[in-house]
């Protein structure tokens, strides 16, 4: 077993990555994806990394960079946010749709403006349908963990797809966890080399890329989406190994005290172990209230939520990013969308809260427990969802 | 002869739809974006070659008599050789449907 040290997230990422032996990393500074940047090029410098370390002029070229690394059969690691992300979204879906198996850390950040460095999941959802497989970390372990799970399933002759490990901007990528590393042999045992299936040689030229005539388009795009539906079944299996190694099981959802709740919160990333709190404190009021953390994005774990939601008469999704004008946050639509004509239909109440880094306290969720019930007892549809603890009401 | 690309079911695509042929473009016909072709007046012809060096698309060829003539499955229909042409021997028809 591996030790078990007090590290910066950031910096335990960027260890994590120097364990699954990149071959090269391109990158661009932006706060707060910082700290994993430096520590790479430090250890790329200082002998303990033997990989390029290609400090790119923008994320454009980042992505661009990667993409090339990985299209020879090269591992790639690059690691953004917000605006950075923005500025790559061309060559981001360009690497899904050619299937090339870049893992990247978004460190969570809101997309100006206003000018925020601060977390909320405005970012990823800006890319939501670029293709990648998408996973949420609740805290530093999962980070560590989530880096080798990523090349793990991104690399599987059946997905063959890129990968974004999302990590709270601060909450996470700040802070000082315990973290529990890997030994390099017990890395070696759960991650081989990365061979790829097809690759830029010149002993056996081919084209990626190239241009999909409307007639062969559709085809394409659906010989896109299929493995990364069906990319779920080797995730589960990949986090099944990594339990049997490392002695921590991962899953699709995770759930706290969600069995008999007649209520349950549903969150993304690091909100879900403040909601555990507030979950223990609402039970002690003798409330039967619950907990499901979405760790997996796309693929959407569609089942799962379906199984995990049961009977539940009311459901608070917290989303922290907006669908302008659209009808709540990202999580909650699609919740919807995953209820509709179930025989069960739970009231859904839509909290879109903590942008930009605002706190949001244990109080605060419960004031959110108190408002969805006083909603639910009224029985009319009120607004799709309410943006919490907005000033001017 | 194996199935176009036009035949092609989406799990019988290469790993994102690479192409692993080199040389394909050939198979693409291009002559069907065409509204007008070329016709050549071989009395007014000179043999004077401007056509064929012209050609954006190299689809003039020369036959064995010395004249020239578009190859109809890549020409586009520019019109740059009826253009070009010194004694006007090209005229620009319109295709019919």
């Amino acid at each position: 077993m591996g030790k078990r040290i007090g590290l910066e997230v950031s910096l335990s990422a960027a260890e994590a990555v120097k364990m699954a032996n990149v071959d090269c990393i391109a990158a661009y500074p932006i706060t707060p994806q910082t700290h994993i940047v430096e520590h790479l090029s430090e250890l790329v410098n200082n002998g303990e990394l033997d990989a390029e370390f290609i400090p790119v002029e923008s994320e454009h070229s980042a992505m661009s960079v990667s993409a090339g690394v990985s299209a020879v059969g090269a591992r790639a690691f690059t690691c953004t946010s917000s605006q950075g992300l923005s500025l790559m979204n061309e060559i981001v879906h360009i690497v899904a749709s050619m299937r090339l198996p870049v893992v990247m850390i978004l460190a969570n950040r809101s997309m100006s403006a206003p000018i925020s460095i601060w977390n909320d999941h405005t970012d990823v959802m800006s890319i939501r349908d670029c293709g990648w497989i998408q996973v949420f970390a609740n805290n530093g372990q999962e980070v560590f963990d989530h880096v080798l799970f990523g090349y793990k399933v991104a690399e599987d002759k059946d997905v063959m797809l890129p990968l974004i490990i999302n990590i709270d901007g601060f909450i996470l990528t700040h802070v000082i966890e315990p973290v529990e590393f890997w030994d390099q042999d017990q890395v070696e045992k759960y991650l081989p080399n990365f061979e790829p299936i097809q690759r830029l040689h010149p002993d056996k030229p081919v084209t990626m890329g190239g241009v999909g005539m409307p007639y062969i388009f559709s085809e394409a795009k659906v010989a896109q989406d299929e493995p990364l539906k069906q990319s779920k079944s080797v995730i589960k299996s990949a986090w099944k190994e990594l339990g049997d190694i490392v002695g921590r099981y991962y899953s699709p959802i995770e759930t706290y005290r969600s069995e008999d709740a007649e209520t349950l919160f549903i969150t993304q990333g690091s909100y879900g172990e403040t909601v555990s709190l507030v979950v223990d404190e609402l039970r002690n009021e003798g409330k039967s209230v619950g907990l499901i953390m979405d760790r997996l994005w796309r693929p959407f774990p569609f089942e799962e939520f379906r199984e995990a939601v049961g009977r539940a008469k009311n459901l608070i999704v917290i989303d922290r990013s907006i669908s302008y004008g659209g009808q709540g946050g990202p999580l909650a639509i699609d919740l919807r969308s995953v209820l509709y004509k179930e025989k069960n239909q739970p009231n859904i109440t839509n909290f879109i809260c903590g942008l930009a880094g605002r706190d949001v306290t244990i109080n605060d969720f419960k004031n959110m427990y108190q408002r969805a019930m006083e909603k639910v007892k009224k029985h009319t549809r009120e607004e799709d969802f309410e943006y919490y603890g907005i000033r001017g009401k | 002869m194996t199935k176009t690309r036009q035949d092609l079911a989406w799990q019988e695509l290469e790993l994102g739809a690479t192409l692993i042929t080199p040389g394909n473009s050939d198979e693409y016909k291009t002559g069907d974006w065409r509204s007008m072709r070329p016709v050549v007046d071989n009395k007014k012809c000179i043999k004077c070659g401007t056509c064929y060096i012209f050609c954006p698309d190299a689809a003039i060829y020369e036959t064995e008599e010395g004249f020239f003539e578009a190859n109809l499955f890549y020409c586009k229909g520019c019109g740059i050789c009826a253009n070009e042409c010194p004694t006007h021997a090209i005229e620009m028809v319109e295709e019919e449907e």
